[in-house]
């Protein structure tokens, strides 16, 4: 694979001329911006530019980046994403896709790229509702989501979208909120990933699940409910009064409250609070599972630990199993045990 | 049997016929697919034209000695062209009272069966529901027989290796195949350098193996002075000058794929995931990485096609293959590529059905899914392969049309052609015509059209990473030139119009007449693996004076432009297919002709005595065939007979 050459845009060359036609005040407008801000940051060039999106709200996304888009069928960006990556593994793949295109009519494809670390940017937009046919329950939605499909309270037991893709294998898992001045950071971080790297985007669908996340999304008191992760860090939120401490007999977190020092900064030491690292399977796990009330919600890159991207392997085989061998269609076609028969033959009957 | 009709009462051992029929039958364990294949190489090597008829059991290793674990191998093999595995055998090997119950009923009588008498013990009498011993009664009385213990033999011949009694009976198969090898005066030196290659880690079972075959080679030598068992010589059958090999039609399905994307001067991508009797295909072409072929094995059928139009729109070729229940699944993703308009070849080797159906046995009932089974007006052409060597040029056909016209394309063979061997003489790669693919790497004016079409009525191909050139592609109707989402009622009708015509105005070749006058009485048409026994059968009819033509149609859709007045130039119509008579309806749709169906759908292909019946009743003019009664427009052969 070439190394990507960078190139020079700006948020304005990233915009296409087609009407955008998402609800006015969705979430997905933000998440729209943040992308078109974070491309030029990146230094993405345009015509390497791949967005691959399933069916959905979210999934309309490509038709407003102005790069190459492809808006497949429902639920299998994943597997359409993973034939072009092996076609050209230099371009630039985003995916696009949401709670129900993603976990449930296209969990399977979902499961399968992630555990074959093809090397492309996954967004799933979580909103925890079907938005494009009408507001039933999805996936993701809490017990007891009224919708029109579950008008007394849904009895599914919702799937967490990041235990999910490290159950599955995925080497990066990041979160984000659509309206988070953070979300560029997790799309970088994402991008400079090599392999899948799986990026949850709590998304708020203003008509059918209106600020469903409001618990930690909303502005107000967001300190105390959001916490940001960094790579070497400590696991600080609340403006540095709290953190989460590890009780490695109970295999726990627990919050833990934190003083500050002298000079004003949190004493996380004396607390025992845990130094994040993104490299820690395990506390990935620990971290994408903690219950959201009893814990703040656990944003930012929770897992990121590169391992051989699946193009780079199948590249690899091929070459391997090509060397020292002649491509000789006419030698393959006369392959295996051969006869000849001799110009004195009548013709068959 | 498959020669020119004798007399039921001949003994074709005897005589010196210029076909034979034989049918290997034993154990799923026993080996009997392994010792046709051998035999049938010995076959190809003497010269002789064969086509063969695998017929295994859907279970791989089914409890042992029982009726449905019996697996089964025929060879019909001659001195002039074979298009059929053959009618009736004229010899059945059976290794034990399983395969001899499945397999008696299709014995020609007066023929010859070999039974191993080792085997024929209480309890497998009891596992094959015989009461009491076929040897001992007359239920063989029809037939010659040579019963004898060939595990003893077996055995005394593997001896001196000193392997134990169940690894010694191991090689009973090629003491059987030494038999065989000797009745029809085959070299056995091949069989030895195959042997010792495939066992060259452990030498003592090549020695073993080789020990008996020569004992079954020997054996016939001896028992010839005294039994039913005569030596026949087939001599060569007089073929076209030129190389030639065996050849499934799995392998020439890939085989045609590999030079189709040479001819394309693209990689081949090929997407599949594991599905009896497709599975050969991604087999063979995950080992030939060296002719740019790059093989997915993907999570399911879904991802297998889709990750082969991943792989067409970004400049590939793509291909996927299944049998009919993985083709129903990739229907949503065959509208995606008929919309997006992108290239990909679809191989469906089609099993009996419906659901999981009979996933081991043949059947050509997925032609209504290939020409009609989709959501919305989403035309496809449509190919079928008539033979193994016929699906590598149809293959190639099926790349072309794909890539030339922007649109996938669904390639039929079925489970017969998939494992079927046959005599295929080595084609010349450059004799073929290059289809190239082009690529739009500039806009053709100031807006950039990418589906602005060409004088064929296809789209251009953009990749992505071309400069300059990004637009948006996907499922949601398109505008006519633009590509962008369009809603527009217009607009969807023209471009419904434009898909539609698209396919419809693709040119095929004109349709030939394969076997008789291009006017007549009667014609049988027929498509895909149907073709050798409708020739043959149509052959024989001709021979006895009926006006009678056989066309097999490659082309289903679009139909060959010439068709309906090819037919029009008969009196009558009959089409036999494997199926409830799915062309029938197609032929009819589209050509307003009369045509008539013959159906089979037992999971066997036809035999050419069915076949020949059938025409036999349009002529009760002709002498022989007085009293012929023509069936009802809808006519369906009667259920084989039960063989448990």
């Amino acid at each position: 694979m070439n190394a990507p050459v960078k190139i020079e845009t700006t948020l304005k060359d990233w915009e296409t001329d087609q009407e955008v036609r998402w609800c006015p005040g969705c979430g997905d407008y933000a998440i729209l911006k943040a992308v078109q801000r974070t491309l030029p940051q990146l230094g993405s060039d345009p015509a390497n530019t791949v967005f691959i999106s399933g069916i959905g709200c979210s999934s309309r996304f490509p038709y407003y980046i102005e790069s190459y888009g492809f808006h497949t069928i429902h639920g299998r960006a994943p597997a359409v994403a993973t034939g072009v990556k092996l076609a050209n593994p230099d371009l630039d793949v985003w995916l696009v896709t949401g709670d129900g295109d993603g976990l449930s009519i296209g969990g399977n494809h979902m499961m399968h790229v992630l555990r074959r670390n093809v090397n492309m940017q996954i967004m799933l937009f979580n909103n925890e509702i079907y938005g494009l046919t009408k507001g039933q329950y999805s996936p993701t939605s809490r017990e007891g989501t009224r919708s029109p499909t579950s008008p007394i309270g849904s009895v599914d037991h919702p799937a967490n979208p990041c235990a999910f893709a490290l159950g599955s294998g995925a080497r990066f898992v990041g979160r984000g909120i659509d309206v988070s001045k953070n979300l560029p950071d997790v799309l970088k971080a994402a991008h400079a990933h090599q392999g899948a790297a799986f990026v949850e985007i709590f998304q708020n669908c203003i008509v059918y699940n209106k600020d469903v996340f409001d618990a930690f999304a909303a502005p107000k008191g967001a300190e105390g409910q959001q916490l940001w992760l960094a790579d070497g860090e400590p696991m600080l939120f609340d403006k540095g009064t709290k953190g989460l401490a590890f009780d490695a007999d109970k295999l726990h977190f627990t919050v833990v409250d934190v003083v500050a020092k002298e000079d004003g900064t949190p004493d996380w030491q004396s607390a025992g609070v845990r130094v994040h690292d993104v490299k820690n399977r395990v506390m990935a796990h620990l971290l994408a599972e903690l219950p959201f009330g009893t814990f703040p919600m656990p944003l930012g890159v929770l897992y990121d630990d590169p391992a051989a991207t699946y193009e780079s392997a199948v590249i690899a085989e091929r070459e391997a199993s090509v060397s020292g061998k002649e491509p000789n269609l006419a030698k393959l076609l006369s392959g295996g045990q051969t006869w000849t028969v001799d110009g004195s033959a009548q013709d068959p009957v | 049997m498959a020669t020119q009709a004798p007399p039921a009462s001949d003994t074709p051992h005897t005589d010196a016929p210029d076909a034979i029929v034989v049918r290997f039958a034993g154990d799923s364990g026993d080996g009997m697919q392994l010792t046709g294949g051998q035999f049938t190489l010995s076959t190809a090597l003497a010269g002789n034209d064969l086509a063969t008829f695998p017929d295994f059991p859907a279970e791989i290793r089914a409890p042992q000695g029982t009726l449905f674990g019996v697996s089964a191998f025929q060879i019909n093999f001659g001195s002039r062209q074979i298009n059929t595995a053959g009618d009736a055998p004229d010899v059945l090997v059976a290794m034990n009272p399983a395969a001899l119950k499945v397999n008696l009923p299709a014995l020609k009588p007066g023929g010859l069966v070999i039974v191993d008498t080792g085997e024929f013990t209480k309890r497998n009498l009891d596992k094959a529901k015989y009461d009491a011993s076929p040897l001992d009664d007359d239920t063989l009385a029809p037939f010659d027989v040579l019963a004898f213990d060939i595990s003893a033999r077996t055995l005394e011949a593997v001896e001196p290796f000193g392997l134990g009694k169940k690894d010694g009976l191991r090689c009973k198969n090629m003491w059987t195949l030494g038999l065989a090898l000797w009745m029809f005066d085959r070299p056995r030196q091949p069989l030895h350098d195959w042997l010792n290659k495939k066992f060259a880690k452990a030498p003592d079972i090549a020695a073993a193996n080789i020990a008996a075959l020569d004992a079954g080679h020997a054996y016939g030598e001896t028992a010839e002075l005294s039994g039913p068992l005569k030596q026949v010589n087939l001599p060569p059958v007089p073929s076209e000058p030129g190389l030639y090999r065996t050849i499934t039609g799995a392998e020439a399905v890939s085989l045609g794929l590999v030079a189709g994307g040479q001819l394309a001067e693209l990689p081949i991508f090929f997407g599949g995931y594991p599905i009896t009797p497709a599975s050969a295909i991604l087999h063979h072409l995950a080992r030939l990485k060296e002719f740019g072929v790059t093989t997915f094995q993907a999570e399911d059928e879904i991802a297998a096609v889709c990750a082969a139009i991943g792989a067409s729109y970004a400049g590939q070729l793509g291909v996927t293959s299944s049998s009919g229940p993985g083709i129903a699944l990739k229907t949503e993703a065959l509208g995606l590529g008929i919309m997006t308009e992108l290239p990909l070849v679809v191989v469906n080797s089609q099993r009996g059905g419906p659901s999981t159906g009979l996933p081991t046995k043949t059947e050509q009932s997925d032609l209504y899914q290939a020409v009609y089974g989709r959501n919305g007006d989403a035309p496809m052409p449509v190919i079928a392969a008539r033979s193994p060597g016929d699906a590598f040029e149809v293959a190639i056909e099926a790349c072309r049309i794909a890539v030339q016209y922007m649109t996938p394309v669904m390639l039929l063979t079925d489970g017969y052609i998939a494992n079927a061997a046959e005599p295929w003489k080595v084609p010349d790669p450059a004799s073929f015509e290059p289809f190239p693919a082009k690529f739009l790497e500039e806009p053709r004016g100031d807006v950039l059209e990418p589906y602005k079409r060409n004088e064929k009525g296809s789209r251009p191909w953009i990749k992505p990473g071309t400069p300059g050139m990004m637009h948006r592609i996907g499922g949601i109707e398109k505008d006519a030139t633009t590509g962008n989402i369009s809603y527009d009622p217009a607009n969807h009708q023209l471009m419904t119009d434009t898909r539609r015509d698209k396919i419809a105005n693709i040119p095929v070749p004109d349709q030939e007449v394969a076997f008789g006058e291009t006017t007549g009485k009667l014609a049988v048409v027929g498509w895909g693996s149907t073709y050798g026994p409708i020739k043959q059968a149509v052959r024989r009819s001709i021979e006895k004076g009926c006006s009678v033509s056989h066309i097999h149609v490659r082309h289903i859709w679009p139909l060959p432009a010439n068709l309906g007045e090819l037919l029009s130039g008969f009196e009558r119509v009959l089409v036999p297919e494997m199926n409830t008579g799915q062309f029938k309806t197609v032929l009819r749709d589209q050509l307003l002709v009369d045509a008539e169906s013959l159906t089979k759908t037992s999971g066997q292909p036809f035999q050419i005595a069915e076949l020949e019946d059938a025409i036999c009743a349009y002529f009760d003019d002709v002498v022989g065939n007085e009293g012929g009664e023509v069936a009802a427009n809808e006519q369906q052969l009667p259920s084989p007979v039960e063989s448990e």
